[in-house]
C-alpha cells in the first residue's frame, strides 16, 4: 500500500499528473496523424494540437455582452476539474499517494462536474447552438453514465474494491486470466468513451457543420485562453478513458514499485499501449460513418448491453455455484 | 468455484459460452432477415468451437464428431439454405420492426438471471468445469423462445426456432459431454427435416397470404372466428 | 423380439414403398394391408409380453411392459380401422379435387410414417430417441395437416409446427438435464438416458434437479398432450387437416405424448419420493393435477361456442386428455386403472366420432355445425353413429368411457373429496356442450338436395362395439393387462 506521508510519493504524483497533462495534445496529434494516414492525406505533425494551443492562449478572449460570469468562469472549472480527475489515475505508477482517492465512483463525479459546467456554459449566451449542443450532450451522458457505471461495477465485482489501484493490484496478482465478463465490460468502456469524447460515430471532432454537432455546438462562443482551456480539457478527457482502458483492462508493465527501472518501463509500456488504442480508434473512425444523432441511444443501449452482460456472465460464470 | 482455478482452455470455453449468449442477444436485436440468418450462423459455430474444446479438455474424442456435425449443419447447411430461401423469396432486404425492442432487450435480461436461478441446483451437483455454462445454454434456450414470441416474420421464427435449438445442443455438451451418439445423430436428423420442411412453408405461406408476416395468418383465431361470423351475418341482415 | 422387429419394420417400409406408388388406388388398399400386418404383428408381441412379462432387447434399445404393449397394440389397431376408413375417404376428397395424385402418395408415406414415429416412441427404451421420435411425429403430422394447402390449413400446420417445436424443444432441455442428473449413478454414460437403468437408480437420483427436468419435460411433452395453456395448436390442425388425420392425432397421437409424461413420472417419482429432504414428495403429482384440471374446464367451457365440427371435437379430446393427466397425477392404483382404461375408451371412441364426422362433413359439403343438419333423414347410419359416438364420448352408460369415469370419480373422492365437485360440474359442462350442438345437427330439418354418401361405418361399428364391451365387463385377460401396467406404475395393483 501506499505511503501517503512519503514525498518522493508526492512528487512523483505531482510529475505524473504533468505528464499526463502535457501528454493530452500529443495523443490528439498521434490519432490525427494516423487517420490521415490511412486516408491518404497528407498528414500535419503531431506537434500541432500544440501550436495550435500555442496560438489561442496568444489570442485575446471576445465574450458575448449576454455572458455572465458563468461563462467565464466555466473554462476554469472544467480544465481544473479534468486536471484533478488526471491526476487521481495511476498512468506509470500504481501505488502513489494520490491512490486513496483513485475511486471510480470519484471519477465519475468529476467528468460529471466538469460536463455539467460545460452544459451551463453552452446554455449560458443564450445562443440556439449552445443551448442544443448542451441539451444532445446530456443526453448522450444520461445514457453513456448508467452503462459506464455498469461496466465499472463489473469490474469492481471481480476485484471487490471501487478503487482504481487496488483493481490494478488485483488484476496484476491474479495473473492472467480470460474473464469473459472482462471482455463485455472493455467492449462497452470502449463504447461509452468514444460517446463520452465525442468521437466518430456519434460526433465527429472535427466538423463544425451544425446539424450534427454535440461538443463543438458548446463551445462555440469561446476564442482565446477560453477555448484554448476547453479545447485541451476535452484532449485531457479522451486521454483519461484511454489511460483507464489500457490500465485497468491490460495492467500489465506499470511500475508497482518507485524505482527508476520500473517507472520506466512503465512510461514505455503505457506509451506503446496508448500509441496501440490509438490506432484501433484511428481505424474504427475511418471505417466507420457519423450515425444519425437519434440513432446515438441505440449505440449507448448496446454499451449498456454489453456492460450488463459482463455482470451477468461475471455472477453466473465466473462466481457459479 | 472461481474462475482463476480453471485452466486458460476452459476460461476459453467460458469466454466462448458468454460470445454465444452475446450472439443470442444480437439475434435479438437484428431486424434485418439476412442480418439474424448470420448471427445465427456465427451462433452455429461458435457452438462449434466450444464443443471442440470441451472436446479437447474432457478428452472426449465423440465430442468431435459432435462439434463438426454442428459446424456443418448449424452454421454452414442450414444458414445456407435460409440464405437461399431469402434470397429466392426477395425478402433478403426486408427490414423487421421490433415492438419495444429495449423492453425486448431488458427481458432478455430477465430470462438470463432466471435461468441463472434455475440452473443453480444444476450447477451444484456437477464436478464438471462447464458446469456454469448450464445457465448460459439455458438463456440461448429461453432467448430463442422470446425471439419467436416477438417476432412475426416466418424466416425469423424459424431462426429463433434453431437457435433454441442450439441452446439445447450447448446444453447437452457443457453439462454431460454430450448426449449418446444415436441421439445426437437423430435430433440433428430432425433438425434438418425440420428446416426442409419450414423452407417449403415459406412457400406455401407467401402463396396463401402473399407476405411472410405470420401475425397475417389470424383466420382461425378463437375470437376473431366469431367476430366474423357475427360481422358477416350483420352484413346478410343488412342486404 | 421378432415381433417387435416387424411391428416397427412394416410401417418403417410403408413410409418408402408409399413415397414410390403413384397408382391411388393401389396405394389405399395397401394403406390397409400394411397396417393388418403392423397389427398382427403388435398383437403376437403383446401375447409375448403378456406371456412372459417385460422384455428387453438384446442392445437394451427397446423396452416392452405391460404399460407400452397396450398402447402398442391399440396404436396398430386404431391405425388399422383408420386406414380402412381413409380409402373411400381420401377417394372421395380426391374426386372432389381437394388433393391431387401427388399429395395422396405424400399423404399415405406420411400416415405410415406417422404409425411408425408412434410406435417407435412407445417401444424405445432411450428417453433420447423417444424424443426424436416425437419430433419425428410432429414432423410427419405437420405435412398432413397442411395436406390441403388452402391458407386455412397452412396456418394450422405453421402453427402446430411453431408450437410444437417450441414445446418439444422444453422436453429435450428435460431430457438433458435427467441424463445429467443420471450421470452421476450410472458408470456407463451411454446408459444414461435407458428408461430401465434410470429407474432401476431412481431412488438415487438428485430430486432437486429430477423436479426442474419434469417441468421442462411436463411442458414439452404437455404440449403435444394439448394440456391447456399450450393447447393452441391442437383444434386448428384437428379441424384443417384431413379427418382420418385427426382421428389418428386425437386417438393415437395424444395417447403417446401422456404415454412420455407418465413414463417421466415415473422415474421423477422415484426420485421425490425417496429423498428426505426434498420438500414436495408429490410435486409431479400435484402439477399434472393442476394441469389436467385446468385443461379438463378450459376444454369443456370452450366446447360451447365452436362453430366448426372438428374443432368442437377436438375440444372434447383436451378435454379428455386434461381427465387422464388428471387422474394419472391423483396416482394410486384405482385412479391408474382408471386413467388406462379411459385412455382406451377415449382412443377409441373419438377416433370412430371422427370417422362418422368424416362422413357427415361429406354430406353436408362443409364443417360448419349451422350448416350440417338432419344427418339422420339423409343417412341414418351417419346419423346413429354420431348420435352414440357422442352419447358414448359424453359419458353414457353403458359405454366404456362411463365406467372409466366412474372409476375416475371413485378414486378422486377417496383421496380429494372436494374435486370431484369439480369433476362433476365440468363433466355437465362439458355435456351440455356437447349436446346443444349435436341436438340439430343429427335430428334438425334435413336441407334440400342433401344426399347420402358412401360410407363405410365398420371402423365405427367396431370401435362402438368395443366400446360398449368394456363398458360392460371388461375382459379378464384386460383386466389383468390393465392391472399389470397399473402395478408398474403405481407399484400396486388393483385386482
Amino acid at each position: 500500500m501506499a505511503d501517503y506521508l512519503n514525498p518522493q510519493g508526492w512528487l512523483l504524483a505531482l510529475l505524473q499528473t504533468l505528464l499526463f497533462v502535457a501528454a493530452a495534445p500529443l495523443l490528439v496529434g498521434w490519432i490525427r496523424l494516423l487517420k490521415a494516414t490511412l486516408q491518404n492525406r497528407r498528414a500535419a505533425s503531431p506537434l500541432q494540437p500544440y501550436r495550435d494551443l500555442i496560438k489561442l492562449f496568444g489570442k485575446e478572449p471576445v465574450v458575448a455582452d449576454t455572458a455572465s460570469v458563468i461563462f467565464r468562469a466555466a473554462p476554469y472549472v472544467v480544465f481544473s476539474t479534468t486536471v484533478v480527475t488526471a491526476a487521481v489515475i495511476p498512468l506509470i505508477a500504481v501505488n502513489l499517494p494520490t491512490a486513496a482517492i483513485a475511486d471510480v465512483i470519484v471519477l465519475v463525479g468529476f467528468l460529471a462536474l466538469a460536463r455539467f459546467f460545460l452544459a451551463l456554459a453552452g446554455m449560458d449566451v443564450g445562443t440556439a447552438f449552445g443551448g442544443m449542443g448542451a441539451s444532445r450532450e446530456m443526453t448522450i451522458s444520461s445514457l453513456g453514465e448508467p452503462a459506464m457505471l455498469m461496466a465499472i461495477f463489473t469490474l469492481t465485482m471481480t476485484a471487490q474494491s471501487t478503487n482504481i489501484a487496488h483493481a490494478i493490484d488485483f488484476m496484476l496478482s491474479s495473473g492472467f486470466v480470460l474473464r469473459p465478463s472482462f471482455m463485455f465490460a472493455l467492449f462497452g468502456m470502449l463504447l461509452v468513451a468514444v460517446a463520452e469524447t465525442g468521437r466518430i460515430p456519434v460526433d465527429n471532432p472535427t466538423t463544425h457543420l451544425e446539424l450534427t454537432m454535440l461538443h463543438e455546438a458548446m463551445i462555440l462562443e469561446y476564442s482565446g485562453r477560453h477555448l484554448a482551456l476547453m479545447e485541451w480539457a476535452a484532449q485531457l478527457k479522451l486521454m483519461i478513458y484511454g489511460v483507464l482502458i489500457v490500465n485497468v483492462f491490460l495492467p500489465w508493465g506499470i511500475a508497482t514499485r518507485l524505482t527508476p527501472q520500473a517507472l520506466l518501463l512503465g512510461l514505455v509500456t503505457v506509451l506503446v499501449k496508448l500509441m496501440a488504442l490509438a490506432v484501433v480508434l484511428a481505424v474504427a473512425e475511418t471505417g466507420l460513418a457519423k450515425m444519425r444523432l437519434f440513432r446515438a441511444p441505440e449505440f449507448l443501449n448496446l454499451a449498456f448491453l454489453l456492460a450488463l452482460l459482463g455482470m451477468l456472465s461475471h455472477v453466473i460464470l465466473e462466481v457459479g455455484a | 468455484m472461481n474462475i482463476t482455478h480453471f485452466t486458460l482452455q476452459e476460461q476459453a470455453i467460458l469466454i466462448i459460452a458468454a460470445l454465444v449468449l452475446f450472439s443470442s442477444f444480437s439475434l435479438l436485436a437484428q431486424t434485418r432477415i439476412i442480418s439474424s440468418i448470420h448471427a445465427f450462423a456465427w451462433q452455429g459455430a461458435l457452438v462449434a468451437a466450444a464443443t471442440a474444446l470441451v472436446a479437447f479438455v474432457a478428452n472426449q474424442h465423440h465430442l468431435y464428431i459432435s462439434a463438426l456435425l454442428t459446424l456443418a449443419l448449424k452454421a454452414i447447411l442450414i444458414p445456407w439454405i435460409l440464405h437461399r430461401l431469402v434470397v429466392k423469396l426477395e425478402i433478403a432486404r426486408e427490414v423487421e420492426t421490433v415492438v419495444h425492442p429495449a423492453l425486448v432487450m431488458l427481458g432478455a435480461a430477465v430470462l438470463v438471471a432466471f435461468s441463472y436461478y434455475v440452473a443453480l441446483p444444476v450447477e451444484k451437483l456437477s464436478l464438471l468445469a462447464t458446469r456454469n455454462t448450464i445457465a448460459i445454454s439455458m438463456s440461448v434456450v429461453l432467448l430463442g423462445m422470446l425471439m419467436m414470441v416477438t417476432r412475426r416474420q416466418a424466416v425469423t421464427q424459424v431462426v429463433g426456432f434453431m437457435s433454441m435449438e442450439n441452446g439445447l445442443f450447448f446444453a447437452a455438451v457443457v453439462s454431460t459431454h454430450g448426449m449418446p451418439m444415436v441421439v445426437e445423430l437423430g435430433v440433428a436428423f430432425d433438425v434438418l427435416v425440420a428446416t426442409v420442411i419450414f423452407g417449403v412453408f415459406f412457400f406455401q405461406i407467401r402463396e396463401s397470404i402473399e407476405s411472410l408476416d405470420v401475425d397475417r395468418l389470424n383466420r382461425l383465431a378463437e375470437t376473431d372466428e366469431s367476430a366474423a361470423v357475427a360481422e358477416a351475418d350483420v352484413a346478410g341482415e343488412s342486404e | 423380439m421378432t415381433a417387435l422387429y416387424l411391428t416397427l419394420a412394416f410401417p418403417l417400409f410403408g413410409t418408402l414403398l408409399m413415397a414410390l406408388i403413384t397408382r391411388c388406388r393401389l396405394a389405399g388398399w395397401l394403406n390397409i394391408a400394411l397396417s393388418t400386418a403392423t397389427l398382427a404383428a403388435s398383437a403376437a408381441l403383446a401375447w409375448q409380453v403378456l406371456d412372459d412379462g417385460p422384455l428387453l432387447s438384446p442392445g437394451k434399445f427397446f423396452y416392452i411392459d405391460a404399460f407400452n404393449v397396450y398402447l402398442v397394440a391399440l396404436t396398430a389397431f386404431v391405425g388399422l380401422t383408420t386406414a380402412i376408413f381413409s380409402r373411400p375417404y381420401m377417394t372421395h376428397e380426391l374426386a372432389r379435387g381437394r388433393v391431387n395424385s401427388r399429395r395422396m402418395r405424400l399423404y399415405h408415406s406420411m400416415y405410415q410414417g406417422f404409425l411408425f414415429t408412434m410406435l417407435l416412441a412407445l417401444s424405445t427404451n432411450n428417453l433420447g430417441i423417444l424424443w426424436v421420435s416425437m419430433e419425428g411425429a410432429t414432423l410427419a403430422t405437420v405435412l398432413l395437416v397442411s395436406l390441403y394447402r388452402t391458407p386455412e390449413s397452412v396456418e394450422a400446420a405453421w402453427k402446430y409446427f411453431i408450437l410444437c417445436g417450441v414445446g418439444i424443444a422444453q422436453a429435450l432441455f428435460g431430457t438433458v438435464l435427467l441424463y445429467f442428473s443420471a450421470a452421476a449413478q450410472l458408470p456407463k454414460a451411454d446408459d444414461g438416458l435407458l428408461w430401465t437403468a434410470l429407474h432401476g437408480v431412481a431412488a438415487h437420483l438428485d430430486p432437486t434437479v429430477m423436479s426442474i427436468a419434469f417441468v421442462f419435460l411436463l411442458v414439452g411433452y404437455g404440449t403435444k398432450v394439448g394440456l391447456v395453456p399450450l393447447h393452441n395448436w391442437l383444434p386448428d390442425a384437428h379441424s384443417e387437416g384431413p379427418t382420418p388425420m385427426s382421428a389418428v392425432l386425437s386417438g393415437l397421437l395424444l395417447n403417446v405424448a401422456l404415454y412420455a409424461v407418465v413414463r417421466v413420472k415415473m422415474l421423477v417419482d422415484g426420485a421425490l419420493q425417496h429423498s428426505t429432504t426434498f420438500a414436495h414428495p408429490h410435486l409431479t403429482g400435484d402439477l399434472m393435477m393442476a394441469f389436467g384440471l385446468l385443461s379438463f374446464l378450459v376444454a369443456g367451457l370452450f366446447l360451447h361456442r365452436q362453430r366448426d365440427i372438428k374443432r368442437m371435437f377436438s375440444y372434447s379430446s383436451i378435454e379428455h386428455m386434461g381427465l387422464m393427466t388428471f387422474a394419472f397425477g391423483l396416482g394410486g392404483p384405482l385412479a391408474t386403472f382408471g386413467a388406462l382404461l379411459h385412455m382406451t375408451v377415449h382412443s377409441l371412441t373419438k377416433s370412430s366420432i371422427f370417422v362418422t364426422v368424416g362422413h357427415a362433413t361429406h354430406i353436408a359439403k362443409t364443417q360448419a355445425i349451422d350448416h350440417i343438419r338432419g344427418l339422420i333423414r339423409t343417412q341414418p347410419a351417419v346419423g346413429w353413429g354420431l348420435l352414440l359416438g357422442v352419447a358414448a364420448i359424453a359419458g353414457f352408460p353403458p359405454f366404456g368411457v362411463f365406467t372409466s369415469e366412474f372409476l375416475l370419480l371413485t378414486a378422486t373422492m377417496q383421496s380429494q373429496p372436494w374435486l370431484t365437485v369439480v369433476l362433476l360440474a365440468g363433466l355437465a359442462i362439458a355435456f351440455a356442450g356437447l349436446f346443444r350442438h349435436l341436438h340439430p345437427m343429427v335430428y334438425g330439418a334435413q336441407p334440400e338436395g342433401q344426399h347420402p354418401v358412401q360410407a363405410n361405418m365398420l371402423p365405427v361399428i367396431i370401435h362402438l362395439l368395443l366400446v360398449l364391451w368394456l363398458g360392460i365387463s371388461i375382459p379378464l385377460f384386460l383386466a389383468h393387462w390393465f392391472n399389470q401396467a397399473t402395478l408398474l406404475i403405481t407399484g400396486k395393483g388393483l385386482l
